[in-house]
């Protein structure tokens, strides 16, 4: 479902407000607003810049410098799977495949139905405890096939 | 009855939260009386989740924990399959020198009077009774280095910015802690969030800063909070504030996350994120230390730096300085991971070799298979072979053997590990993170991508050519990310030059 527009800009201002007087507040502002919208709403930028007496080309050249901010709403759950080398080093290479092949999608896409967004993530710092995951922000450690399939069954 | 179930982030991936309503609901159908401690982890990550129940000899340590294993701690405890016996009379916790990570899986990590009963403020307490310029010798004298990588003296850097004069200064935490096989950072801001707010504090008296920020990673979301709730406890006790401890001179602090970017972990780069910049190196000089955030005179340290701080200050100088090796004076909190039998974090002083490490305290690999490589100091540190295993863990030894010791963190590979697949790994990982502004990293990276693919299809004529790109992006990069690429890179076709060719590739296959 679309959002509407003005819907948005009443809280990107609210956002906007809550922010005054902060020093280097732009990664905050971008924060709040993907965490009310789910992603960074295009609407959103050019009223950030005028706000913070900025251009446009910065806003969306900070936006999208960073892994984090989305321009298109995820699927219900993130999945996301450490890539990095520890993990690597227990398996990650192989959870990677498993968790495409199961969900038939790549590294940044949604699922057909809408329900599961599959990301790569360097580093979830539970390197001794690798390979490593984490869905809607619950954190899982030594991952295996099983796992994997159980979190499926659980994000259909 | 007080039982601790760690609410360390690894304890949680492994099941915390599950066992800890466990225990409270079986207590619950017992009518036990219970009081719940979530603690911070001890470090041994293999026996997360280890619950620890207070008995009159000690605290009782179980684990690893599953929800079956919860009512027959309501049993005779002594008796259950899980028990470890006394927790502190572990060897893994004998063998340890913890300055830095004292607190951490001890004491309550948000309770300061806690705190307080295990020595915390007593550094705060005593910086705020001396003279600026002596709080940055006595950290300069202790020999402390930073902790996150480069090993610059701390006190030099805080001398800088203490001498420099401007209207506003700045401590800036690097709690980025990005690096593959590293989470001290992490595992200190949630199990003793306190003691970084205490450092930072020390570090805005001593240079005259009067704010602070910690920039940290928006894949630590319970170091987060936990940094959050602290920050708050200690503004509401008159820890932080206009008065620090009712000394009449001002430092308050914040958290800022960052966005899911590993550059960002230089610290010129982690500025320019800081001040709502996309996360761009900056060319040095001007130092941080004259000009860092909003252009004014920043003092920027790691986690681990800053958190070593209160301990220096409180036991003082030398008696830091006394622990370690060569110029590497007092401990290192090791993290020692991936195919790992026993993983944790492990605080000892500079000076163990890389095989004690890896054999003798990490036990060799989980998958019983033997050791082929280990990467020390993250995704831009060497990977040593075998033969180097007698390197003694200290900044100098590591740099002598063309490695680096980094924020110490260990991933070790069996050897099934395939090096050539981690080289094009380290230059993938550089080609998605680069900042982009200087072409060895950002054009480099891509290009050391396609020669390893090169090399990897059989064409040997493609290793000068990778040898030739690693020395212009070592000597040719702005930052470490492109300039230590190389290590990894260079590591493995140097120690492992057998995973390197067609012959090996013919017989993977």
């Amino acid at each position: 479902m679309p959002l509407d527009e003005s819907a948005v800009l009443s809280r990107v201002n609210e956002i906007l407000a809550e922010h005054n007087g902060m020093e280097g507040p732009l990664l905050p502002i971008l924060h709040a607003i993907q965490e009310s919208f789910g992603h960074v709403p295009q609407a959103a930028l050019p009223v950030i810049a005028q706000h913070l007496t900025l251009s446009r080309a910065e806003v969306h050249g900070v936006m999208s410098f960073y892994h984090d901010f989305r321009e298109q709403p995820a699927g219900r759950h993130v999945l996301k799977l450490c890539r990095a080398e520890a993990c690597q080093s227990m398996g990650a290479d192989r959870m990677a495949e498993h968790a495409q092949r199961r969900f038939g999608i790549e590294w940044h896409e949604t699922t057909k139905d809408g329900a599961v967004t599959l990301e790569p993530v360097f580093c979830l710092g539970l390197c001794a405890c690798a390979p490593a995951a984490m869905v809607d922000g619950r954190l899982v450690g030594r991952l295996d096939e099983a796992r994997l399939d159980a979190l499926a069954e659980e994000l259909r | 009855m007080k039982i601790y179930v760690p609410g360390d982030a690894a304890a949680k991936a492994l099941g915390a939260d599950d066992v800890a309503r466990a225990v409270v609901t079986e207590a619950a159908a017992r009518g036990v009386e219970v009081t719940v401690v979530r603690n911070g982890s001890r470090g041994m990550i293999w026996l997360e989740p280890l619950v620890e129940i207070v008995t009159d000899q000690g605290r009782m340590g179980f684990g690893p924990m599953l929800v079956a294993d919860v009512p027959a701690l309501f049993g005779d405890a002594e008796a259950h399959p899980k028990a470890l016996g006394l927790v502190e009379e572990l060897p893994w916790m004998k063998r340890q020198t913890r300055l830095t990570f004292a607190r951490v899986g001890v004491i309550d990590p948000l309770s300061l009077a806690e705190y307080e009963l295990h020595h915390g403020l007593k550094g705060l307490r005593r910086a705020i009774a001396m003279e600026p310029a002596a709080i940055v010798q006595e950290v300069t004298d202790s020999g402390l280095r930073g902790r996150g990588g480069a090993g610059f003296p701390t006190g030099i850097k805080w001398k800088t910015v203490h001498d420099a004069q401007a209207p506003q200064k700045y401590i800036v935490c690097n709690a980025d802690e990005g690096d593959s096989a590293t989470f001290a950072d992490r595992m200190l801001m949630e199990g003793d969030p306190f003691t970084l707010v205490e450092g930072m504090a020390i570090a805005g008296l001593a240079v005259g800063a009067t704010k602070g920020y910690i920039y940290t990673r928006s894949e630590y979301p319970d170091a987060v909070s936990q940094m959050q709730k602290a920050i708050e406890i200690a503004r509401a006790a008159g820890v932080l504030g206009a008065s620090v401890l009712g000394s009449g001179r001002a430092f308050d602090m914040e958290v800022r996350v960052g966005a899911g970017a590993y550059v960002c972990g230089e610290e010129t780069s982690l500025l320019n994120s800081l001040e709502g910049k996309r996360g761009v190196v900056r060319a040095k000089p001007p130092l941080p230390a004259l000009e860092g955030f909003m252009g004014r005179p920043t003092v920027v340290n790691n986690v681990i730096s800053l958190a070593s701080v209160p301990v220096i200050m409180d036991r003082g100088a030398a008696f830091y300085k006394h622990f370690g090796m060569g110029r590497s004076h007092g401990t290192m909190a090791l993290q020692i991971a991936g195919n790992v039998r026993f993983g944790g974090l492990f605080e000892t002083a500079f000076g163990l070799s890389l095989g004690e490490i890896v054999d003798d305290i990490g036990g060799g690999t989980a998958s019983g298979r033997p050791v082929k490589a280990v990467q020390v100091g993250g995704p831009l540190g060497a990977w040593f072979p075998r033969e180097l295993f007698d390197t003694p863990f200290t900044y100098e030894d590591f740099a002598a053997k063309g490695g680096l010791i980094g924020h110490a963190g260990l991933t070790i590979a069996d050897d099934t590990v395939d090096m050539l697949k981690m080289a094009r790994f380290a230059m993938e990982f550089c080609a998605i993170e680069s900042c982009g502004k200087c072409t060895p990293c950002r054009i480099g990276a891509v290009r050391g991508v396609e020669t390893l693919d090169r090399i990897g299809g059989g064409d040997a004529s493609g290793i000068p050519l990778l040898t030739d790109l690693c020395e212009t992006m070592k000597s040719g990069s702005l930052c470490a990310l492109g300039g230590f690429t190389p290590y990894p890179v260079m590591s493995a076709l140097t120690h492992f030059p057998d995973d390197f060719t067609a012959t090996h590739k013919e017989a993977a296959e």
